[in-house]
């Protein structure tokens, strides 16, 4: 089903290092994965393996040194004319983790949700407030919260804020950067009910980040695992958890913590060991093992993953 | 359960706190028996009042906060009558030592790791000199921080997340408690990092014969650890129970909707359960049950007047009408009965 599927994002060969020289650390490295339209992608991996960077590179915030970012065909990556770029600024919106450090505390929720549309045109007074309205609706706030400040708010309000600012814009795509991990677990249902609603109303597409696999597996369709700027394993959600290949997907994945004391108490946790992996001579590549099964190997360990998928 | 030795027992316990002029009830007629060697998960969403309710014992609550009533007895002492520094200072670290959130703020930026575990040494083991740098070498390795001698020299911007959490309890073993607090102690931790550091807590708490208690918001990492759990809301313990009781059977609607809003338990593609509204504002009197505004299916008395506890096993009791006689019989939601019978998704 995923050669039809049509592609919204494209990341290719991607490269982010920070420093110079010297002190050059390669964030993200070799990165490459496709995003259909509509879907709901995750990326998942621990703090430091280069998730946010991704993120926060396809959105222009960090540059790449390397490789293709394509966003409805076009590449949107390195250096790109300022209408492409203003276009790339309204349909590619960011959710961000900590809903009081990404809100302006000294702005009133009207002029925060409102504030992407200053960056295009001119639009009318009235049509502003309208489309603020609006889109406090679609999140389940009430219109006359646009008068307050962020203080005045929940934690799942404030959240709700954040995801109002993005909608405002009207965008295709979504990079939500551990939208639900500073909420309690009560809120977290909320904050995921309404970003799956909004989806289905509006075919949104989604990059969702985070550390958490339990939330991912609910709300994924694939899920990508990176371990220190690299991609490892690639996979339909369920075709992960029931398959996972490399050893550091089966740590990981060993290591949720269930909420079901019969298993927690008697799980097996694998540790995961870099150095067991020889890439000295035999180097690794990024291979779809099976249909829309990639993952990160070299030769000899793709042959024992091959007899696995196999079996 | 009866017979077992009780470590500290707390009754009717009230904490209340005063902020601009008005009075927050933050912990409502909280009573807790601890039983020696057990441990116990306290679980709560924020400002539940979990956190508040365990610095009671330590006597480390703000300086705006104080106990209204109620007593707290550890050894044949009422600590809610302790006031000077001095008398908490037999108990602080002593006998109930505290494992924080945050690593990077509960270690001292300017000392070394080794100075700062020795000071924990020389003054509750009282141990100097060359034996008590052989205890602190003894306690990096029962910690699992390799190469002790050279890691012992380093500060603590030296070592990672998951080690300076080692290091915090390896401090805190080595004052020697009966009890170790856990505050939240993995939420700042990657989960295959967590995972490791509550197997270490486990394992020094059979070595050194510790009663421990967690304080968490994450029912995973509740299932790993407990015996037994006690579940907070509004500044109350609204249910408490074993870990499989309290997971498999639940009996209060709170206990219940924590449960059902859990996204293991979900079908994809359907909403998850949510909780709606928001908790109580404890600077307000709370009348009857205090979860009833946001229960859908609350019943009448839920908003006059506050259940008693109705005791379901022995071990397990939960402060809700439903339990009572007369109560009209609601069955838990589905994806709590789900939970009991086939359990949530694993891998593989």
């Amino acid at each position: 089903m995923s050669e039809e599927r049509e592609v919204l994002l494209s990341v290719r060969n991607m490269d982010v290092c920070f420093g110079k020289k010297k002190k050059l650390f390669k964030a993200v490295n070799n990165v490459s994965f496709d995003i259909y339209k509509g879907e709901t992608f995750g990326l998942v991996g621990e703090s430091g393996s280069g998730k946010t960077t991704i993120g926060r590179a396809i959105i222009r915030i960090n540059p790449t040194t390397s490789g293709d970012v394509i966003f409805k065909g076009k590449k949107i990556n390195g250096k790109i004319s300022k209408e492409l770029d203003r276009q790339v600024t309204r349909e590619i919106q960011m959710i961000f983790q900590d809903p009081m450090a990404s809100l302006n505390e000294r702005a009133k929720v009207d002029y925060i949700v409102s504030e992407g549309l200053f960056s295009g045109e001119r639009i009318p007074e009235a049509e502003r407030k309208a489309k603020v309205a609006k889109a406090l609706a679609e999140v389940g706030l009430l219109p006359e919260f646009a008068s307050r400040f962020p203080h005045e708010f929940s934690g799942g309000q404030r959240q709700r804020i954040g995801v109002a600012r993005a909608l405002i814009m009207q965008p295709d795509f979504i990079i939500a950067d551990e939208p639900i991990s500073a909420l309690d677990v009560s809120i977290r249902a909320q904050v995921l009910n309404l970003l799956s609603v909004l989806q289905k109303e509006r075919g949104l597409t989604y990059l969702f980040i985070s550390h958490d696999l339990s939330v991912m597996r609910f709300i994924c369709d694939r899920i990508a695992v990176i371990h220190k700027g690299v991609l490892v394993e690639l996979a339909e959600t369920e075709k992960l958890f029931a398959h996972p290949l490399h050893p550091y997907t089966r740590a990981l994945l060993s290591a949720i913590p269930l909420p079901d004391p019969a298993r927690e108490k008697n799980k097996v946790l694998e540790v995961y060991d870099p150095t067991q992996h020889d890439y000295s001579v035999d180097k690794p590549q990024w291979v779809e093992i099976e249909p829309g099964h990639m993952v990160w190997g070299n030769e000899a360990e793709l042959k024992k993953y091959r007899e696995i998928v196999s079996k | 359960m009866q017979d077992r030795e009780t470590v500290l027992s707390v009754r009717d316990l009230n904490v209340k706190f005063s902020l601009r002029g008005r009075t927050l009830h933050a912990i409502r007629d909280v009573s807790l028996d601890l039983y020696k060697g057990e441990s116990l998960a306290i679980v709560g969403e924020s400002g539940s009042g979990k956190s508040v309710f365990v610095k009671t014992f330590m006597g480390l609550l703000d300086a705006n906060g104080w106990i209204d009533s109620g007593e707290i007895v550890y050894k044949g002492h009422d600590l809610t009558k302790y006031n000077t520094e001095r008398q908490w200072l037999s108990v602080r670290g002593k006998e109930i030592a505290m494992v924080l959130q945050d690593p990077m703020t509960s270690l001292n930026p300017l000392k070394t790791i080794g100075a700062q575990i020795l000071e924990a040494i020389e003054l509750h083991q009282g141990l100097t000199g060359e034996a008590a740098h052989k205890e602190m070498i003894s306690t990096l390795v029962d910690v699992g921080i390799t190469e002790p001698e050279r890691r012992a020299r380093q500060y603590p911007h030296e070592f990672s997340g998951g080690m300076r959490q080692r290091v915090v309890i390896a401090i805190a073993v080595a004052c020697r408690p009966k009890i170790l607090i856990c505050d939240e102690p993995t939420t700042a931790l990657d989960v295959t990092i967590q995972a490791q550091i509550l197997r270490l807590i486990r394992s020094l708490k059979e070595k050194y014969e510790l009663t421990t208690v967690y304080i968490t918001h994450d029912l995973g990492v509740v299932a790993n650890v407990a015996d037994r759990i006690a579940v907070m809301y509004a500044g109350d313990i609204v249910e408490i129970g074993l870990c499989e009781e309290v997971f498999y059977q639940p009996k209060h609607p709170y206990t219940w909707a924590l449960l059902s809003s859990l996204p293991q338990l979900g079908i994809k593609g359907e909403p998850l359960y949510s909780i709606h509204g928001t908790p109580p504002n404890l600077f307000n009197e709370v009348k009857g049950d205090a979860f009833a505004p946001r229960n859908p299916r609350a019943l009448k008395i839920d908003f006059v007047k506050r259940p008693p506890y109705f005791e379901v096993s022995p071990t397990h009791k939960a402060r809700t009408w439903l339990l009572d006689p007369r109560a009209p019989k609601i069955d838990p939601p589905e994806a709590v009965q789900k939970l009991s019978t086939e359990g949530v998704l694993g891998y593989e």
